[in-house]
């Protein structure tokens, strides 16, 4: 049994003025101690997919249209409430993108770590445990993720940190129930460049030390490369290549993903110019039939307007959903 | 925290002058001459100027202000010159009526605007949402003396549960006052009937009181509730396994106060100065009732004693609020 099975997986959004069929038949999968990242632009779906997985989007007004999420074969997605708690942080956590708006401006950081952890027991049916205990806990979690003077931060409030120093204290507390599989949505983004690679190196080592398994969400493909061992590329909404990093780097079968990677400058080889991909992305109320990349797709033929691709598997572990794609 | 600090009560000193300028002002520029009121209806022209001489009328109006404000710096607010009561007696009678029944008030509007005010968030658009917003906007429109009467009507004329007026019971001597509010001063004599029957006296006046205020605490409440729980660290702290109760009531809910707070202050200010009304439906012998039958009569210095101290415990209560936002948010602290 995977850690996590996710099976054509669809949700909606409900909208004023329309549906939006923010993803289509979702499929992936995760072993324990397995580092997946996805990758794609703003907008297909990654961050939504991520929260789906503690169920964290407000319904409504998304919607479940189909699938499962399948979680130590649990299916998230029929969980009641109460038993969702049970694995908010302490079997899935998350780390968020900005950790300016991720922290509450008003709480001490010592009382937010403390809630969490108190919340996480109260789900488990744990006893209380005195104010010192949990606190302690909470220093140590701090130190873990290479903050110093724990104590002296734990009184301390957002406003008076670094966006790095906010970004550990995020991760600290992802960390505070010991889960077994972690899921940053773009956790470098909003940090400066120097700050980014100490964030994603401390990712990468607390990966390897506790042995978790890590879902990577980011735009950034070179972020993707450096911390994971497989990649999915999303597009609109769908999966459209799934493969191992080095595979997909060196030969990406889809033309979204050739797009992608030939959009990427080649610091080593000025001659080669980054190309962009023409056009943009669908509109998801009314997206494209078939597949949803043909409208920008210079190898679309008749087929990929009229029938969905599925994914295939091309090579070992290597799954491409394009009607043209050679093995 | 400490400028912050000295910045709020420079300011409060300031507008403290300027009420004082204004006090005294509007209540020369208005039309009545006190030394005719004090004088009498029947007297003629020479006991008119007697009178003026009396209340020291006739000097000119820089000595006159500053006279004003010596007696204000010594507590004394002059004489009504149409009982010839020192008006700062008669405040410390009528101003703790007013006080404890706006204490009272505002606690109903607190607990009933802001549990309301929460839930409808929580349950927003739910029907529970859809009746609290019918509440507020009638909270806000009914006119008070039409719903005192009414509920003056259902609980005391028809069910008989409370009494229709007045502070305590006509037969019952009032007590010595420590505070003069009755409900604190019979709970610091340990009298449980007293408290009991005071409680029974304010409560209607209080109720109708509260509406609006009630009202505004709510839908402010409410908003900012909303827009607070779809904040993102909202959905982080659901994220790491916070507790729901804890989320509601804690996380958003001190967000949520920030704003909240603001309009409490207004509405402190506001409920003070609107009395009236209530006072007179319920017959309690407040602050509001003294300052218009005063100035019915043309008699100022009442006016302008309730003006004073209405507006300078306006003033201590935005004090207050400002330093809760510094209690509220950190940032602010820091600043």
């Amino acid at each position: 049994m995977s850690l996590l099975d996710i099976q054509d997986y669809r949700l909606a959004f409900d909208t004023f003025d329309g549906t939006l069929h923010v993803l289509d038949g979702i499929d992936l999968s995760l072993e324990a101690g397995e580092t997946l990242g996805i990758v794609g632009e703003t907008g297909c779906g990654k961050s939504v997919l991520a929260r789906s997985l503690l169920r964290l989007n407000p319904e409504p007004p998304a919607r479940v249209v189909s699938g499962s999420i399948l979680f130590e074969g649990e299916d998230v997605l029929h969980l009641p409430e109460r038993a969702m708690r049970r694995l908010r942080g302490r079997r899935v956590a998350m780390v968020f993108q900005d950790p300016v708006s991720y922290l509450n401006p008003l709480l001490a950081i010592g009382t937010q770590m403390e809630d969490a952890i108190r919340g996480q027991e109260s789900a488990l049916g744990k006893s209380r445990r005195p104010r010192s205990a949990i606190r302690a806990q909470a220093a140590e979690l701090l130190a873990s993720v290479g903050l110093p003077e724990p104590q002296r931060l734990l009184a301390s409030h957002p406003h008076q940190l670094s966006g790095g120093m906010r970004q550990r204290v995020l991760i600290a507390m992802a960390l505070a129930g010991n889960p077994a599989l972690l899921v940053a949505d773009e956790p470098t983004t909003a940090l400066d460049v120097t700050v980014q690679a100490q964030v994603l190196a401390l990712i990468a080592g607390l990966v390897k030390e506790r042995g978790l398994a890590l879902m990577l969400i980011s735009h950034d493909l070179g972020v993707v490369a450096a911390s994971c061992a497989r990649v999915a590329v999303m597009y609109a909404g769908t999966v459209v290549e799934e493969a191992p990093t080095a595979a997909l780097l060196a030969n990406p079968r889809h033309p979204y993903a050739q797009g992608l990677i030939a959009a990427v400058p080649d610091l080593d080889n000025p001659a080669h110019k980054p190309r962009g991909i023409p056009g943009s992305i669908p509109n998801l109320m009314t997206p494209p039939t078939g597949c949803r990349f043909n409208p920008r797709c210079t190898l679309a033929t008749d087929i990929c307007r009229s029938d969905k691709p599925m994914l295939r598997e091309l090579a070992p572990a290597h799954r491409v959903a394009c009607h043209h794609a050679q093995p | 925290m400490f400028l912050y600090l000295l910045r709020r009560f420079a300011l409060a000193g300031l507008m403290l002058f300027g009420l004082v300028c204004l006090t005294f002002i509007i209540a020369n520029i208005a039309p009545a001459d006190p030394a005719a009121l004090a004088a009498g209806p029947d007297a003629g022209r020479s006991q008119i100027e007697q009178a003026r001489r009396e209340y020291g009328l006739d000097k000119p109006l820089p000595e006159q202000f500053l006279r004003y404000v010596t007696d204000l710096a010594h507590g004394e607010f002059g004489r009504s010159v149409a009982s010839g009561r020192s008006v700062g007696r008669d405040l410390a009678r009528y101003f703790p009526a007013t006080l404890e029944l706006c204490l009272v008030a505002m606690t109903i509007g607190l607990i009933a605007g802001i549990s309301l005010g929460m839930l409808s968030a929580l349950f927003k658009d739910s029907w529970l949402d859809h009746i609290t917003r019918i509440f507020a906007v009638s909270g806000i429109a009914l006119p008070p003396f039409w719903f005192g009467l009414l509920l003056q009507l259902g609980f005391a004329v028809w069910l008989g549960w409370l009494p229709t007026s007045g502070r305590i019971g006509v037969s019952t001597e009032p007590p010595d006052p420590i505070t003069g509010l009755l409900l604190v001063d019979s709970l610091l004599r340990g009298d449980g009937a007293l408290f009991g029957q005071s409680l029974s006296h304010i409560l209607l006046p209080a109720i109708v009181l509260s509406l609006p205020c009630l009202a505004s605490i709510l839908r402010v409440n409410r908003s900012e509730m909303v827009e607070a729980l779809r904040a993102d660290y909202i959905t982080a702290a659901r994220a790491h396994g916070v507790a729901p109760w804890r989320l509601v009531t804690v996380h958003a809910l001190k967000n949520a106060m920030l704003p909240t707070l603001a309009i409490i202050g207004l509405r402190w200010g506001w409920m003070m100065s609107s009395t009236v009304l209530v006072e007179t439906v319920f017959d309690w012998p407040g602050t509001g009732l003294y300052a218009v039958s005063s100035a019915i009569a043309g008699d100022f210095k009442p006016v302008m004693g309730v003006t004073l101290i209405v507006g300078l415990n306006f003033m201590l209560v935005n004090l207050v609020v400002d330093l809760l936002y510094g209690v509220l948010d950190p940032r602010l602290r820091d600043a």
